[in-house]
Parts: C-alpha cells; sequence; structure tokens
C-alpha cells in the first residue's frame, strides 16, 4: 500500500508532471507482486527444466552433475507413456463427463433458477467447504465392495469389472468428476448468466425447435464458459494423483503418481523433473491449441 | 396448447437433472456427517456397515494426536498466505486495470500461466528451487508457495470488480475537491473491497485445502490435509470427519445469512 501512499504526496501536481508519474506508476505497482511470480514461478519452472538435464545417476545427498542429459527425456518416454496417455485419457473423459453433467445444472441454474438462483450457484460452491481429501475418502465408503451402490448395481445385474467398483478404472474417473465439476459449472454459470432469456423466446417464435434454440443460439453463445470450463477442468485433472491413489491401484496410476513418488519417495530428481517438464509443455501446447481453435482469446 | 405443455416438460426435465447433478455433489457431504457420529475408532474398516450413532468425536474435535496442531497451523499459513496475495495481487490489479504500459501483454500471461499449470508441476518446480537453493522445507516454503499459487486467482477477482467500477464516480469525487488519497481511502477502496474480500475468501479456501504444491514443499511439517493424507494411508481417525463436517456446516450458514438481505430484497 506505501506505494499508493506516496502517489499521493504529489496533489496539486502542475498537468505536464502528471504524464511522467504516470508512467512509472503501474511498474511500481506490478513490482511486488510480479517480482513474486517471477522468483516463485518462472525461475521454479527454469530450475525444473535445468534438474530434468541433470545426471541421473547423481543422488540428492551427494548433488546432481550437470551433463545437459536430453536422454532423460528418451527415457522418460519410452517407460512412462502409457502413463501420460493414461493421464491425458482420464482427464479428457472427465472433462467430458463434467460437461455433460455441468451444462444442465448450470443452464437451470441461470435461466430457469429466479429467485433461487445465488442459493442453488452457493451449493455448487458448497462442497468445497469440506477439505476434498476427506470428500474423496467418502466415495471409498460409497464404492466399497459393500456399500449401497455396489450391492444396488448387483441386484439390477449391472455387470462391473472384477465384481467391483472400488479400485478400478470408473472409481477413479468417478472422483475425478466430483472433484473437479464444480470448475466447470462456474464457468458455464457465468456466461449463460448473461445469456438473455428473450433470445431463446424469439428463436422459438421463429419457429426453433428445442434442439436447434439450443444448438444455434445457447450452445455459441456460452462458448466462452465451455472453454474456459474445459480448461478448468481439464489441467487439474490431467496432474492429479490423489484420486488414482485413493480410489484406484497402480493400474489407474496417472503420471502425476510417478512425478510424485519418483521427487518424494525414490528421490530421483532428474527423471522426475523430466516428466513434470513434459506434462507442462503438453498441457501448454494443448491449451494454446484449444484456445486457437475455439477463437475465444480473453479466456480468464 | 401442445407446445405449451412441451415447453413444460421441457423446463422441468433441465431442472430436474439440475437438481440430481447437485444432489451428487452433495453425497460425500453426507457420508462425511454420517462418519463423524460412528462409533468406531481409527482401524476399524472405512465403511458404514455395522453402524452404531455416538456423539463422543463432536464432544473432542481435536481428540486425535496431531490433528489440533495440524488444523491451526493450516489456518495460520492461509491466513499468512491470504494476506500476502490479496496485497500483491491487489496492487497488480490496479496497474493493469487503471493504467496502460509497455509490457502489458507479458505480464498477463505470467498471471495467467500459473493458473494454466497443474499443481504438481508448480510444487515439483518450487521444490527443484529450495533444493538447488540449499532452503530448508517448511512453514515458510508453505507460504511462498501458496502466496504464488492464490495471487493469480486474486488478481483476476479484483481485476474484474475494478472493471465493473464507473470512472466517473472517481472523477466526481476530484471534482468535489478530494485529492487522490482520499479519493481512493473514501470511493475506490469502498467500491472495490467486495471484490477483495471475494478474492481474500478464495485464498484463504485455495490455501487451507491445498494437498498437491504442500505436499513437495512441507519438509516436516504436517498442514490438515497433509494429516488427511497421512491418516488415509494408516487409518482414519474420525475427528477428520467432524472437523470437515463442522467446516462445511460453518461456511455454509455464514454464506447464508450473507445472502439472506439479497432475498429480502427481491421479495420486496
Amino acid at each position: 500500500m506505501s506505494a499508493l501512499g506516496h502517489v499521493g504526496g504529489s496533489t496539486g501536481t502542475p498537468a505536464k508532471l502528471e504524464k511522467p508519474r504516470k508512467r512509472w506508476l503501474p511498474y511500481l505497482l506490478l513490482l511486488p507482486g510480479g517480482l513474486w511470480l517471477i522468483l516463485f514461478f518462472a525461475v521454479p519452472a527454469i530450475q525444473l527444466f535445468a534438474t530434468s538435464l541433470y545426471d541421473p545417476s547423481g543422488s540428492l545427498e551427494e548433488g546432481y552433475a550437470m551433463t545437459w542429459q536430453f536422454s532423460n527425456y528418451a527415457d522418460a518416454a519410452s517407460e512412462y507413456l502409457p502413463h501420460f496417455m493414461r493421464s491425458l485419457g482420464y482427464a479428457a473423459l472427465t472433462t467430458v463427463i463434467c460437461l455433460l453433467l455441468g451444462y444442465p445444472l448450470a443452464y437451470a441454474i441461470a435461466l430457469k433458477g429466479g429467485r433461487w438462483k445465488n442459493l442453488l450457484l452457493i451449493c455448487v460452491i458448497a462442497p468445497f467447504f469440506t477439505s476434498f481429501l476427506i470428500r474423496t475418502l467418502a466415495w471409498k465408503v460409497i464404492l466399497s465392495d459393500n456399500g449401497w451402490v455396489v450391492t444396488t448395481l448387483d441386484a439390477l445385474h449391472v455387470p462391473l469389472p472384477d465384481g467391483r467398483l472400488l479400485a478400478t478404472t470408473p472409481a477413479v474417473i468417478a472422483g475425478l468428476v466430483y472433484n473437479f465439476l464444480p470448475f466447470m459449472v462456474l464457468p458455464l454459470y457465468a456466461s449463460l448468466e448473461k445469456l438473455d432469456p428473450r433470445l431463446l423466446e424469439a428463436a422459438g417464435d421463429l419457429y426453433a425447435r428445442p434442439v436447434a434454440r439450443f444448438t444455434r443460439v445457447a450452445l455459441p453463445l456460452s462458448m466462452p464458459g465451455v472453454v474456459a470450463g474445459t480448461l478448468l477442468t481439464f489441467i487439474p485433472a490431467a496432474g492429479d494423483y490423489i484420486n488414482a491413489q485413493l480410489l484406484g491401484t497402480n493400474r489407474q496410476y496417472m503420471i502425476g503418481n510417478v512425478i510424485q513418488s519418483k521427487f518424494l519417495r525414490v528421490g530421483d530428481y532428474p527423471n522426475a523433473a523430466a516428466l513434470s517438464f513434459t506434462l507442462m509443455a503438453a498441457i501448454l501446447v494443448l491449451v494454446f491449441v484449444y484456445v486457437r481453435r475455439a477463437g475465444t482469446d480473453e479466456v480468464l | 396448447m401442445l407446445h405449451r405443455l412441451r415447453r413444460w416438460v421441457a423446463d422441468r426435465w433441465v431442472m430436474a437433472i439440475g437438481l440430481i447433478v447437485l444432489l451428487y455433489l452433495f453425497v460425500p457431504i453426507g457420508v462425511v456427517a454420517a462418519m463423524s457420529f460412528r462409533d468406531a475408532g481409527r482401524n476399524a474398516p472405512y465403511t458404514l456397515e455395522n453402524y452404531k450413532f455416538t456423539w463422543a468425536h463432536w464432544a473432542d474435535p481435536f481428540g486425535a494426536a496431531g490433528i489440533g496442531h495440524a488444523f491451526w497451523l493450516s489456518i495460520a499459513i492461509a491466513a499468512l498466505a491470504t494476506l500476502g496475495a490479496v496485497i500483491l495481487g491487489t496492487l497488480m490489479s490496479f496497474a493493469l486495470a487503471r493504467h496502460s504500459f509497455r509490457g502489458r501483454a507479458a505480464t498477463n500471461t505470467l498471471i495467467f500461466l500459473p493458473m494454466a499449470t497443474p499443481e504438481i508441476v508448480m510444487g515439483s518446480s518450487l521444490l527443484a528451487l529450495f533444493v538447488a537453493a540449499g532452503v530448508q522445507l517448511g512453514f515458510w516454503t508453505i507460504v511462498i508457495a501458496h502466496v504464488m499459487f492464490c495471487l493469480s486467482f486474486v488478481v483476476v477477482t479484483v481485476k474484474a470488480r475494478l472493471a465493473g467500477l464507473d470512472p466517473r464516480l472517481q472523477e466526481a469525487a476530484m471534482d468535489l475537491y478530494a485529492n487522490e488519497v482520499q479519493t481512493f481511502l473514501r470511493v475506490t477502496l469502498p467500491l472495490v473491497m467486495p471484490g477483495i474480500v471475494a478474492a481474500a475468501l478464495l485464498s484463504f479456501s485455495l490455501s487451507f485445502d491445498d494437498f498437491i504444491v504442500t505436499n513437495f514443499n512441507s519438509g516436516s511439517v504436517v498442514t490438515f490435509p497433509m494429516f488427511v493424507w497421512g491418516a488415509s494411508q494408516r487409518g482414519i481417525p474420525p475427528q477428520i470427519n467432524v472437523i470437515g463436517t463442522a467446516m462445511f456446516v460453518i461456511s455454509f450458514l455464514v454464506v447464508l445469512i450473507g445472502q439472506i438481505p439479497n432475498l429480502r430484497r427481491r421479495k420486496a
């Protein structure tokens, strides 16, 4: 706040002095936060890249030698490609399911919510009030072998993989969908809320069928929300390892599980850093291609 | 007539799906609440079978060893991280919303990138930096990391609020001989306050609930999510569910009470 107080001292300055003062003011305001982001986001990313090129035969205690070991990337790719593909696949599936579940919810709140709009919106955020680890553990109870979901599906003779839900791929996807659904609903709501309901009425008056009203009016107008929502769901889902760890087995492990255990348990920093850096690069490329394709520049 | 009937069905159809999805969001909360009243220790199988009811855990929410310490530590970290992120982020959003300057696009990219980076990448790269720089991991490395990932969310939230303000209000204050400090403190700041409060609440909950980034930068310090994670490997004390339920009920009530004036206004 001292930066702003400083500016106040120069009241009544002649108009010609106004310009130079304003020229450095924004930089002063940006300086502390910008430095923080550079020091603790940008520099670490560079250090991560540097670490990924260290000689993997070193160790944390003895230190690592910088040998520009680009082979770390080849090793990471050859050994953990299945984990990468699984992460991207799980994240994509999660995003699609979240979109299918989240769109009706956001639409209902924004256009049919009326007086209850704010209350319904609070209900979407409310699950966040309980720690997400605790909620994910609750899914363990819900999906357990003798839980009511498995019992009901059994009674309905729905075939389950291995006769169970917990420790299977559907359980991990269900957990991911559950954890990231609000990230999809909120941006969808924000763009649907701006939609004028009279546009839909007008389309109806012009004999557009409900399907056409949705695909030709509501959906195109809510595209910014769809793009923001898919990004906010896909990115954290692709890097997640909590759901695979708590609700799955090592057959469901995602790239996050590998990175986490290599950094924190095995202590193999160079290979872990190579995997982590590849994940970041892959996601950034996907995001930029996707945003370009969707044609929405102002996403967030 | 048929048209109206069809529309009636279509309206309810969307709302019904919406409510079912909402219910799905709440099912685990119900399970957490039920588990908080379950008469069983931390080593009992974590299911709702053979359910017996007890108030005991609610009478002693910090009864499990280490849980109280972890909880208050997370509160302290979240408070510090929120303070840091709100101050730095508000300054940045004023620069972005009110001034034109060179390097604006680069600044926006720098703010956008942390939100487009998976937490595991941010956590692991900070770990790589701290290890390379020989920094001891612990309380302060967690705070530094939390300020970093909350900052972007603060900027986005406060900037949105600033963009919605009518600049003529400040001009009017200046015309009425308020100097810049007075204008800022008595006009601009009160108008931006709802945005700052929203950003603070968001930061606090992001920080309090963070596990992934913290897991990489905590050293031997145990925050509340770290405690829950450890418990999930060794047996979950019922007090975790008590705290989870209490946090839900308290926050829900606070937000709900904040909404009462809104509901009244709309009725009138």
